[in-house]
């Protein structure tokens, strides 16, 4: 079976993102995504940490330990960029003033819930950092991660088993196997992988689906 | 005259007491003052309720403050960390107290403090483990909790520059929560690279007013890789 790589996958979420947007990009494989942003758009990446306009990383050498992103990694600020505190950087996700943030996910819900800041196991030392507000704050909340676990069961399922982020907050799912839309109706597959038919990407997912892949037109 | 400048950050932390509730600045190492953390464990003062995003990095900072077991309770959202070892083995040992909190609601909970609300409903949480026993409400069709303030009997911050009045600009990304909790302790210490001349810092650009500051402490800075 043909799935995406985690860098194909990062493309393609980067795709949809339009000019203008602006774009908070979770901790983990979301961040790849900044990589693969079409260079004529001007997006603006948002970083919880307190800046707007977030660049690349640095060339070696020029890390500056103020100047990081939410996973604590040196970045740059883009010229027109700004710096704030907390206050404010959390205003802007949970006052709904981001377009779109794209999130890892455990399970993702038929109905849109988010499980992404805790296995729930008991050992497990837990930790949250900005996971709940950007479920609910975002205009649109993406996730994107792959379609099965190591071993072979689906992410996206009837309801979580894994402690919830947010409730009813996703919008949509990119995996390494399809593109598919959170609705009223249920969950839309608008886009498969090459070679997977939708019978077979329901199969694989185990909960219904609505089959709304638009045909090749190539 | 009034001058808040302090010249050791062991005079600054000298009266922070046993039990207190001590905010300290930073995100991960970015902003963490790490010079009063350490005149802090040199106080002695233990029992600590520590308010702070994370809960120490390797050996250094709020981790060596904990190290020193002078922390009895922890409120933050992000505990978990790959150098975060010595808060693990204290939790896991069952000898530090975690309070979780979302970290926007850990933000407007200090905000809330030092702007002198009661409380307030957030729609962050809602229905998830950490708004277990919460009130909630419905406003406007969307479901909140309520949460409330925090308050300090001292914050720890860092900035760039301060100047005598004890108005604060920062730098980069290192300014985080310091301007939020510089407004929700009695007695806010600022650890600065530079106290400037009074007039010097641009009115238009002070990001924390002087009246939310008690104390500047210049710390000359060692070294710092030209950006």
């Amino acid at each position: 079976m043909n799935r995406l790589t985690r860098e194909q996958l990062a493309d393609r979420v980067a795709r949809d993102i339009p000019e203008g947007a602006y774009v908070n990009l979770g901790i983990g494989l979301p961040t790849l995504v900044a990589n693969h942003l079409p260079r004529d758009r001007e997006i603006f990446l948002q970083s919880e940490n307190g800046l707007l306009g977030m660049g690349p990383a640095p060339a070696p050498g020029h890390e500056d330990p103020d100047l990081i992103n939410a996973g604590k990694q040196p970045v740059t600020l883009l010229t027109g960029g700004a710096y704030f505190h907390h206050g404010d950087s959390f205003a802007m996700m949970r006052g709904g003033h981001l377009d779109i943030c794209v999130l890892g996910a455990f399970q993702v819900a038929a109905n849109g819930d988010l499980a992404n800041w805790h296995t729930g196991a008991s050992d497990a030392i837990p930790a949250v950092g900005g996971a709940m507000d950007l479920a609910i704050g975002a205009k649109r909340v993406w996730v994107m991660m792959d379609h099965l676990t190591r071993s072979g069961e689906s992410k996206i399922v009837a309801h979580c088993s894994y402690p919830l982020t947010g409730i009813a907050c996703v919008t949509r799912i990119y995996t390494d196997l399809a593109v598919i839309d959170v609705t009223p109706h249920g969950l839309q597959a608008i886009e498969t992988v090459p070679g997977l038919g939708f019978a077979e990407l329901e199969r694989l997912t185990g909960i219904p689906l609505i089959n709304a892949i638009a045909p090749v037109t190539e | 005259m009034i001058d808040k400048t302090v010249v050791s950050p062991t005079a600054a932390v000298a009266d922070v007491f046993d039990g207190a509730t001590v905010m300290i600045g930073g995100f991960g190492t970015a902003g963490m003052p790490g010079e009063l953390i350490d005149a802090l464990i040199e106080r002695g003062a233990s029992d600590l309720t520590i308010v702070n995003n994370n809960a120490g990095n390797g050996e250094t900072g709020l981790a060596a403050l904990l190290k020193a077991r002078r922390v009895k309770k922890i409120i933050c959202s992000f505990p978990r960390q790959t150098d975060s070892h010595v808060f693990d083995a204290l939790y896991r040992a069952g000898e530090i107290e975690l309070e979780l909190v979302p970290q926007g609601n850990l933000a407007a909970r200090i905000q809330a403090g030092g702007a002198g609300f009661g409380a307030f409903f957030t729609p962050t949480g809602y229905g998830t483990l950490l708004a277990e026993g919460k009130e909630t409400r419905n406003i406007g069709g969307r479901n909140y909790i309520l949460e409330y303030p925090i308050r300090a009997d001292f914050a720890l911050i860092k900035a760039d520059r301060g100047d005598r009045w004890g108005n604060l600009v920062y730098r980069k990304t290192a300014r985080n929560f310091g301007p939020i909790m510089a407004t929700a302790a009695q007695c806010t210490i600022a650890q600065v690279r530079e106290v400037v001349p009074l007039g010097s810092l641009d009115p238009e650009a002070i990001v924390t007013p002087g009246i939310f500051v008690r104390r500047v402490v210049p710390i000359r800075v060692a070294q710092r890789s030209a950006a």
